[in-house]
């Protein structure tokens, strides 16, 4: 599919609002649906989108292997750091009424954060995934 | 829900694996709707981008590596049938029990719902429910589930890497 011009413009012009939506979901999951969980997926299928389109060596350019691994590792690390953050700051695990002065404003900023988490591990396994199933066809054909 | 019931159908009869894949992700699309008429807006967000977009894809690319026909069964699956209408036969047996559809009265709706519904405004303040409970009053179990989706991806490195490098060798 890499020489097709219609999918190559196509893609390049859909693949900046994918990843806008991906933000809109992340950061207004606590208005309205969505959250961690959706935006990472729909982050990944812009990435998997882009690599149909383009070839997979290119969006290993963009996506390099080493981060999408280290980020499904920091996902869960930001997700337990929080829990650690509460810890430290006199609550129990995974309180968040203790990280601001105000109890509610340390929901919204734990909940941010853990969205945050959720959004990285989510992504960064899609990818890897994609990655590997993508990599053993290309093995198996040589 | 008869256009479910007809791709199923049409799923099972089928022998050609790659209409089925992407009968798979119709039916996705399809089950998204009924969560949406349901009010499940979350779920039916989480139905379409991953049952319908990324296992599709990954489907789509297993098939690459396999033949596109199933091969025939061996002999008539009647056992595995019966062991299948059976358990189809006692879940809608179990389903008679449940209380109505969106009955405030349900048992569910007295435990801690109440709570969340009442207390949520003033202890979290975040419009959105499902990610109160989620991330907040559920924040263990999140946890947990971003645990099992890295330890699912730590699993597939495991698999497929290994065999990578014992070709080279």
């Amino acid at each position: 599919m890499k020489n097709d011009l219609i999918l190559r413009v196509i893609a390049k012009i859909m693949i900046p609002f994918i990843l806008l939506f991906a933000l809109y979901v992340q950061f207004h999951g606590d208005f309205g649906p969505g959250g961690g969980f959706q935006a990472g997926v729909i982050l990944a299928a812009s990435v998997i989108f882009y690599a149909l389109i383009y070839g997979l060596s290119d969006a290993r350019k963009v996506v390099p292997e080493p981060l999408v691994e280290s980020m499904m590792a920091i996902g869960v690390l930001i997700y337990a750091g929080v829990g650690v953050a509460g810890l430290f700051l006199g609550g129990n695990y995974l309180d968040y009424f203790v990280l601001d002065p105000n109890p509610v404003h340390g929901q919204h900023r734990g909940i941010f954060w853990v969205e945050v988490g959720v959004a990285t591990t989510v992504s960064g396994v899609m990818l890897k995934i994609f990655y590997m199933f993508s990599d053993r066809s290309k093995v198996d054909e040589e | 829900m008869v256009m479910l019931a007809v791709t199923v159908v049409i799923i099972v009869r089928s022998r050609n694996l790659f209409a089925v894949v992407i009968l798979g992700g119709i039916y996705s699309f399809l089950m998204a709707t009924v969560l949406v008429a349901m009010d499940a807006v979350d779920v039916a967000m989480t139905e379409a981008a991953v049952g319908a977009g990324i296992s599709t894809v990954l489907l789509l690319g297993a098939l690459y590596l396999c033949k596109s026909e199933e091969a025939r069964a061996p002999r008539k699956p009647f056992v595995p049938l019966l062991v299948s209408l059976a358990t189809g036969g006692m879940l809608i047996y179990g389903t008679l029990g449940l209380p109505e559809f969106s009955d405030p009265k349900a048992p569910i709706h007295q435990h801690v719902v109440p709570r969340y519904l009442n207390e949520m405004k003033k202890e979290v303040d975040v419009p959105n429910v499902v990610t109160a409970v989620l991330a907040s009053y559920r924040g263990y179990d999140t946890l947990g589930e971003t645990t099992v989706v890295f330890t699912a991806g730590a699993g597939v490195i495991a698999l497929l890497r290994r065999r990578r490098k014992g070709r080279k060798s």
